[in-house]
């Protein structure tokens, strides 16, 4: 269940749109409940999306599975989401694909025995000219190195103790 | 230097913000449109800026717009495509996160010709930190008297919001998108109906693309016949151009469409030439969905002239020996690349963003994609190259939506001009494995027959 605070702001998006199109709050709702649930989107949490906008749950479902930002499993604490399309392959990024995946242990795809790290590889985010590149929870880390990456980790490791 | 409308204050220190904004002439435009111009006015000027849609079509915009259907008592929207997702394009990134507010006065004054009381802004989900910074910008400009009910006593009232994707490129495609809005799966609408007609909430909706958006203050500020004085013929104005891949400086950069390519790629105030001192081998300018030009038929066209930054240069030749200038993001390859890897990581791409609709598009992108690996990886055979052409030829124009044309054109411009780098791998398995195939006769000097049209 969301916060009083939480469900004033789904209020606040419902009021973005016109009487009776409040299954136009579907994706910030979602991203909103992906946040405050643990990172992912459970049945429970879908079924009470549903309900908060008054739309059937299968018309959750259908559309959290469309988007490839919406995880239907638990993720860890911190998700490598690493470039490999075209633009950021020229810079590089199958390195540092492969950087990680010996650091962490991990193949892609995986996570980390201790549940702090999940790599994944996603295709072009924007971020072409500034590559090799990862999204980290909400923010692009950009010019990847190994020793950034080290940097990266240890930072993750820091925030978790 | 080359002009500059859109970036002329970029240089400003804390020009994100509104008073700086404000301070350096910032929404006067508006403040001309909204107090000394009737909508239809506003409407001229566009149409007579030549100004045409930065999204990667290149459609008139003024003509856009007066397709708008108006009936009685319904309400019009303005959609703003932000969400800029093809492989390359980065440049409306740097409009919203460092001129947030020269885009707002140019939704303004967009909706207030449109006739539209509600704005969304769409912007793909993984740019989290940016909806911070454009509803900041948003709240000022309303504060200030921009946004909200009756805009600085003119009578009109205006709305911005803010919608986040979440991670599906076929939600630029402007039905897609609408579809999305409407808190649905990214699916594209067969058109005809089109937005204009009936379009989000099945309302006459116009979806522009954030750069074109934004160029509307500069044309309302210097006025339309101005603007078309900027670039080459059909290409008026500037254009954003976001560079990446093996060069110098990768950027976002304004250009007035009246420079060679030669230009952009070498000189220092643009890419500064091909990075650790390599020659260049290719280059696909204008977005992942164009053709790849090898660098002889990239710097001068199949008649030997020099190929300008325009949608008529980079587009001469047709598909046969030419591009086109698309959303603007300019992919360089040096020496050293693969261009059968590179393929691969396209047709990828494609394959993993189709929403599935068609069979053609659904099945061929990774039926593409399995071949491509399968030569890649030095277990392709020679009938795969064939295979790879008929499948792409498959594809094409057999789609409800251009995403199909967008993934079989990269196969079918690499097979075209690099046939011999594809055979090659096929030839060398194990070689492949371990170098690539090098520049060949890419880099020759440029004596270049037109080959057949395929
Ligand atoms: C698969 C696909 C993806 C697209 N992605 C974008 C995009 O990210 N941004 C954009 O502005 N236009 C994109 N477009 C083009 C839009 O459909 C539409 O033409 C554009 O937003 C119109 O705006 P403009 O006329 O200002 O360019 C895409 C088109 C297709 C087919
Ligand atoms: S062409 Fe592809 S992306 Fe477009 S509607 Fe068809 S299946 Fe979907
Ligand atoms: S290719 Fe990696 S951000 Fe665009």
């Amino acid at each position: 269940m969301f916060s009083e605070e939480k469900l004033n702001k789904v209020k606040e998006i419902i009021a973005r749109y016109p009487q009776g199109k409040q299954k136009s709050a579907l994706l910030p709702v979602l991203h909103l409940a992906q946040e405050e649930f643990g990172g992912w989107l459970s049945a429970e949490t879908m079924d009470y999306v549903a309900s908060l906008l008054q739309i059937t749950p299968i018309e959750v479902y259908e559309v959290a599975t469309f988007y490839s930002m919406f995880n239907m499993k638990p993720v860890g604490k911190h998700v490598f989401e690493v470039c490999h399309t075209g633009p950021c392959m020229l810079r590089g990024s199958d390195n540092i694909i492969d950087y990680i995946k010996k650091k962490l242990n991990i193949g892609v795809g995986e996570t980390t025995q201790d549940g702090l790290f999940t790599l994944k590889t996603v295709e072009c985010l924007g971020a072409c000219g500034y590559a090799p590149m990862m999204q980290l929870g909400k923010h692009f880390r950009e010019h990847l190195t190994p020793e950034k990456v080290d940097e990266i980790i240890n930072e993750c490791r820091a925030k978790a103790n | 230097m080359g002009r500059k409308l859109l970036f002329d204050k970029a240089h400003i220190e804390n020009i994100r913000y509104y008073d700086v904004y404000r301070a350096n002439g910032g929404y006067d435009s508006a403040e001309k449109a909204l107090k000394s111009m009737t909508p239809e006015l506003v409407l001229e000027e566009v149409k007579k800026s030549g100004l045409r849609g930065r999204g990667g079509a290149g459609f008139p915009t003024g003509l856009k717009w007066s397709f708008i259907a108006k009936p009685e008592g319904v309400p019009r929207y303005l959609v703003c495509n932000a969400d800029e997702s093809e492989p390359g394009t980065f440049k409306d990134r740097y409009l919203m996160e460092f001129l947030p507010h020269l885009l707002i006065e140019g939704l303004l004054i967009s909706s207030y010709t449109l006739g539209a009381n509600s704005c969304y802004i769409y912007i793909r989900g993984e740019y989290a930190w940016i909806p911070d910074i454009l509803e900041e910008a948003i709240a000022d400009a309303k504060k200030n008297g921009w946004l909200g009910k009756n805009i600085q006593g003119s009578g009109f009232d205006l709305e911005i919001y803010v919608q986040r994707g979440a991670g599906a490129y076929i939600c630029g495609e402007e039905t897609a998108l609408i579809e999305s809005l409407e808190g649905k799966r990214g699916n594209p609408r067969i058109k005809p109906p089109f937005p204009a007609v009936k379009g989000l909430w099945d309302c006459p909706t116009v979806v522009n693309n954030v750069e074109t958006l934004a160029t509307v203050v500069p044309i309302l500020r210097i006025g339309g016949e101005e603007y078309a004085k900027y670039g080459i013929g059909k290409s008026t104005g500037t254009k954003l151009i976001s560079a990446c891949g093996n060069i110098n400086k990768p950027g976002v950069y304004e250009i007035e469409m009246n420079i060679s390519v030669e230009e952009f790629i070498y000189s220092e105030e643009y890419c500064g030439g091909i990075a650790n001192g390599k020659r260049l081998k290719a280059c696909i300018p204008g977005g992942s969905s164009v053709p790849i030009l090898p660098a002889n038929l990239l710097l001068k066209t199949a008649k030997g002239e020099p190929r300008m930054m325009t949608y008529e240069s980079l587009s001469d030749g047709g598909f046969a020996t030419g591009t086109m200038l698309g959303s603007g993001g300019f992919i360089v390859l040096d020496e050293d690349q693969c261009i059968v890897k590179n393929t691969l990581t396209f047709a990828r791409f494609y394959h993993h963003e189709s929403c599935g609709q068609c069979s053609p598009c659904r099945e061929g992108t990774g039926w593409m994609e399995r071949v491509l690996k399968n030569i890649e990886k030095g277990k392709g055979k020679m009938s795969d190259i064939d295979l790879l052409w008929d499948i792409q030829r498959k594809i094409e124009g057999n789609t409800i939506c251009p995403l199909g044309d967008a993934a079989a054109w990269p196969v079918a411009a690499a097979i075209r001009h690099f046939r011999d780098e594809f055979e090659w791998h096929v030839l060398n398995p194990e070689e492949s494995q371990v170098r690539n195939f090098g520049l060949a006769h890419y880099a020759d000097p440029l004596e270049i027959a037109a080959p057949a049209a395929v």
